[in-house]
């Protein structure tokens, strides 16, 4: 075999020369991750639900930050009270304070939200993305069983799962995750079939790279994109489902603090005490809104056809 | 004549067409390749030519095993690589390389320029010792006229041009023998274009590189080739060498494809005759009987829908000018106005 | 940077009666993430009625963009015209409102584009997308805007129009999509028409069937017809003149045959020279050195210095004017006599 030779100077420095006069050499590496960074570090979108949702994620880590009481604290002498000094939003019907549950009530919203959407991230975005790069019988097999759970009424199949295995924190994560995940499915497999016929895989394949680097090098870092952005909006639903369920009474149960619960025995007496129902909707609100705006910014970063 | 490295034994890949969700029933096939033979030479460039839907990209997907043949032979020398799979696949591998199309999509746009020039040597370890690789890396960006210095960066910081050198680089680091390109320089700009053919001409000559070039710019194939093939419809309709095709073409389609192409000379133009086909190119899934150039052919007759042309020496040729042609009424027909 | 006037004489201009289209001095940026791209910069070209001007260029080079601001179909944002005026039949159309515009879109001035499949609706049937055109713009009842496209298919050449009218755009080859297109464009007999690379995603032997039919019906119907292509082979069979662009500036001007013959600009010597010729085998191609401009970074002076083989200091601070070369030729190169002469 020829030794490695130097180009002739003829094409070599056009090259750079243009380049170079194209663009500063002092030009850094950019990844397109670094590009969707950058982008979103200018989104004000992005900027102010990502403060909403990190405000939101410390408060449910360490309540007692910005409430001092405990939300079992509670005293029937003040129920249905409203506002008072020390207790800004009033009290509910059992006497608690509307305050310190709004507050301790962020950790079950963000709890269920963050691990529900975790586990229907993985779980459909493993299988799907299986589905779509091995293709065949397994794919067949797996769209089919999609359908069967998307086909599943939501708030039905919520009433009837947990009212047979019981409202808790991880049923409640589990039957979201039951009904989530085929929808990050379909949006990985989509991804990894597109993926897959690439010309860059099928150069891997040429030079002879087998499945798993041609899955871990090649696919999943190119179709991992629309399952990040399908799950941050997801996330934002996920909590509101947790409510909507917690609500109706099959979701979490008391003694857990979460705005479902407080949402719930605040409609009855609405009329003669609306800051009840006010401040936990408020706060569910805000926190879903906040999670699609992320997911909306997140998409506008990491939206090749926007690039 | 320099011994054949690679020799196509009547090659077929047909894509079944199926009907059903789960149970999935054939109902027919598209022939994308039918019937393919010829060889390769060592040291040579060898032009495919055709229009789309003719199979000149599936040949080039059925030579490099990334699509099974249905039939036939692809012999790399004198062994049947078509049927290969695991390790002795991927020791072929090593020798018969390919340069994509499309320069944005054949980098992955996730990795760096240095990790994609460096997976060849990350599939094949023994190509490159570890210590080697970020060294050999730079020589190929060096020898691909690219600065070295740009192994950090990523494709989309690239233009189209120097993309395409850097998947010429990932295919030139195995030092394979055999390169198909697929339409290498059809993707990017003409002043860009004359730097990529003269970048792959000096790089035959100095790896003693065999390609088979991939095009339907007929200029730009006479320009680099040695011999060229012209396929319809999954068949090769002609073969020879450059100045046989170019110069004494006497299947009809070469001469309409020829007469078609628009030469940038309004003055050399105006003596030429052209040769308008009419309609379009049949469905591959259901070609027309015997000639399947016959539908648009103005020299068609009653034994061009019964009998299949053979790709043999017309009668009417001879001397420096014979070559294989299917067609049974082959004549030779100068149409490109070389005089 | 010096900034040149460009007060040097329209090489078009003064040429029986006024034309049909005049493009003066079209300056059309880009707001973009990374800066602003200029991508038109200072384009005058004009069209007659019955004229065919081709305009060539590689990727980037300006010529899309001019024709978007000429249909007045920019996307905007980002794309901004600032500066220049577009005088069609008389009007400036960057003056009209936008309601005046559509109503000369379509009616007094078509486009064809290259990728004729997502040009069309793929719900629709070619007859009603080809009907809607007369039902909109004229009113016409649904059986008389069907009669019309079928009578539009056949003047394009689509065989059985009367069986296909009902037809889905994918049941269609991509010829004769094309050819769907054309007939679009002519439904209401405009002026002016705009086709960008109207053959680039066609097959050789089927680019030389739709150009020769876009020729024919433009001598019928007496039409201006701008051609937008990267392609010097298509332009040289039917274009009457040539304007050459490079990074937003039409670099020169010429009629078709002198323009081959002998071209004024080392940039469109270069793409001439290499091209590789399909009558003979040539040695080695020449390769214009470097790469298109950067439009973020375009270089200063002459935009072509860095790739250009007789670059001098002069061209890296004075932006060339179009000089007048003959009557009806322009070069926008200081050294356009040596070009010419060499």
């Amino acid at each position: 075999m020829p030794e490695l030779t130097k180009t002739p100077v003829e094409t070599e420095v056009p090259e750079t020369g243009a380049l170079a006069a194209a663009e500063p050499v002092r030009e850094k590496a950019r990844s397109l991750w670094q590009d969707a960074w950058r982008d979103l570090r200018r989104n004000p979108v992005f900027i102010i639900s990502g403060l909403l949702i990190t405000f939101l994620v410390v408060i449910a880590i360490w309540p007692g930050l910005i409430a001092s009481g405990d939300p079992g604290d509670c005293d029937l002498a003040h129920s249905l009270q409203g506002s008072a000094a020390g207790h800004p939003f009033g009290f509910d019907q059992q006497g608690c304070d509307v305050y310190t549950r709004t507050v301790f009530g962020a950790r079950a919203s963000i709890t269920v939200g963050v691990l529900a959407t975790l586990g229907s991230a993985v779980l459909g975005g493993v299988l799907g993305g299986l589905a779509g790069f091995f293709g065949g019988w397994w794919d067949t097999l797996l769209s089919r069983l999609a359908d069967v759970f998307f086909g599943i009424p939501i708030l039905l199949g919520g009433l009837v799962f947990l009212s047979l295995v019981g409202g808790s924190l991880w049923s409640v994560i589990t039957f979201i995750v039951l009904l989530g995940w085929p929808q990050v499915a379909r949006i990985a497999r989509g991804a990894v079939v597109t993926v897959k016929q690439q010309d860059y895989v099928q150069a891997a394949r040429a030079l002879g790279a087998g499945s798993t680097r041609m899955m871990l090098r090649h696919v999943l870092p190119n179709a991992v994109a629309p399952v990040i952005v399908v799950s941050t909006i997801a996330l934002g639903t996920y909590i509101s489902l947790e409510a909507t369920l917690s609500f109706l009474g099959v979701g979490l149960r008391p003694p857990t603090v979460s705005w479902g619960i407080d949402i719930s025995s605040a409609s009855s007496s609405f009329r003669n005490a609306p800051h009840m129902l006010l401040y936990p909707a408020g706060a569910l609100s805000i926190t879903v809104l906040a999670f699609i705006l992320l997911g909306d910014a997140v998409r506008d970063a990491l939206d090749p056809k926007l690039r | 004549m320099a011994e054949p490295i690679l020799e196509v034994r009547d090659l077929v890949k047909h894509f079944p067409l199926t009907q059903g969700v789960l149970l999935k029933k054939q109902i027919g096939a598209v022939k994308a390749v039918d019937g393919v033979s010829f060889d390769l030479l060592r040291g040579e460039t060898l032009g495919i030519v055709g229009e789309s839907g003719c199979g000149k990209s599936t040949l080039a997907k059925v030579l490099m095993n990334l699509e099974r043949a249905t039939s036939g032979q692809v012999l790399y020398k004198g062994e049947d690589i078509s049927r290969l799979s695991g390790r002795a696949l991927k020791a072929v591998r090593r020798n018969i390389q390919m340069v994509f199309q499309d320069p944005y999509t054949s980098l992955n746009p996730r990795m760096t320029v240095g990790d994609i020039i460096g997976e060849p040597f990350e599939i094949h370890p023994e190509v490159a010792p570890k210590g080697d690789r970020r060294r050999a890396v730079q020589d190929l960006l060096d020898v691909v006229g690219l600065n070295p210095e740009y192994i950090n960066r990523y494709p989309h910081q690239f233009s189209g041009g120097q993309r395409q050198r850097i998947g010429i680089a990932r295919g030139l680091a195995l030092r394979p023998e055999v390169i198909i390109a697929d339409e290498p320089v059809s993707a990017l700009d003409v002043s860009v274009q004359a730097q990529v053919v003269n970048l792959l001409e000096k790089l035959q000559d100095e790896f003693e590189l065999s390609y088979m070039f991939i095009a339907h710019d007929l200029s730009i194939v006479r320009h680099i080739s040695d011999r060229v093939g012209v396929m319809y419809l999954g068949k090769m309709v002609e073969i020879g060498t450059d100045t046989q095709i170019y110069d004494h073409p006497t299947h009809p389609y070469t001469q309409a494809l020829l007469s078609a192409v628009p030469v940038p000379d309004p003055e050399a133009r105006e003596g030429r005759e052209r040769i308008i086909l009419q309609g379009d190119v049949p469905s591959p899934a259901n070609p027309p009987s015997g000639c399947r150039f016959r539908t648009r052919c103005w020299k068609a007759q009653e034994k061009c829908a019964q009998e299949v042309p053979l790709l043999a020496v017309p009668q009417v040729l001879s001397g420096p000018a014979a070559h294989d042609s299917a067609c049974h009424f082959a004549e030779e027909k100068d149409v490109v106005g070389a005089a | 940077m010096t900034t040149t006037t460009e007060k040097s004489v329209n090489p078009q201009a003064g040429k029986a009666g006024t034309p049909l289209l005049e493009v003066r001095d079209l300056h059309v940026e880009f707001r973009t993430r990374d800066g602003v791209a200029k991508a038109v910069n200072g384009v005058n070209y004009s069209v007659s009625a019955g004229e065919t001007l081709a305009v060539l260029g590689e990727s980037g080079s300006g010529k899309s963009v001019t024709a978007q601001a000429i249909m007045g179909i920019l996307d905007s944002p980002p794309g901004f015209v600032t500066q220049g005026q577009i005088n069609f039949q008389g009007r400036d159309l960057l003056k009209l409102s936008e309601k005046e515009r559509r109503r000369i879109r379509g009616a007094k001035m078509a486009m064809i584009f290259q990728d004729a499949l997502s040009s069309l609706n793929p719900v629709l049937t070619v007859g009603y997308q080809l009907g809607e055109m007369f039902r909109v713009h004229q009113g016409m009842s649904r059986k008389d805007a069907k009669a019309k496209a079928i009578e539009l298919m056949d003047r394009v050449r689509i065989p059985a129009a009367r069986e296909r009218v009902n037809d889905y755009p994918h049941q269609f080859s991509g010829g004769m999509r094309q050819r769907i297109m054309i007939a679009m464009a002519l439904a209401l007999e405009p002026d002016l028409i705009i086709a960008d690379e109207p053959t680039t995603a066609l097959d050789v032997t089927v680019q030389a069937q739709v150009m020769d039919l876009l020729a024919e019906l433009q001598r019928e119907y007496h039409m201006g017809l701008i051609l937008i292509t990267h392609d010097l082979g298509v332009v040289a069979d039917v274009a009457d003149k040539i304007a050459v662009m490079y990074a937003g500036r039409i670099v020169e001007t010429a009629p078709v045959h002198e323009l081959y013959k002998q071209p004024a600009h080392p940039y469109t010597r270069g793409l001439l020279d290499s091209i590789p010729r399909l009558d003979q085998k040539g040695q080695e191609l020449y390769a214009i050195k470097g790469l298109p401009p950067n439009l973020l970074r375009i270089p200063s002076g002459c935009a072509f210095n860095p790739r250009c083989p007789m670059a001098q200091d002069v061209c890296r601070t004075d932006i060339p004017v179009l000089h007048p070369v003959t009557d009806s030729r322009g070069s926008a190169c200081h050294f356009w006599k040596e070009t010419l002469d060499g």
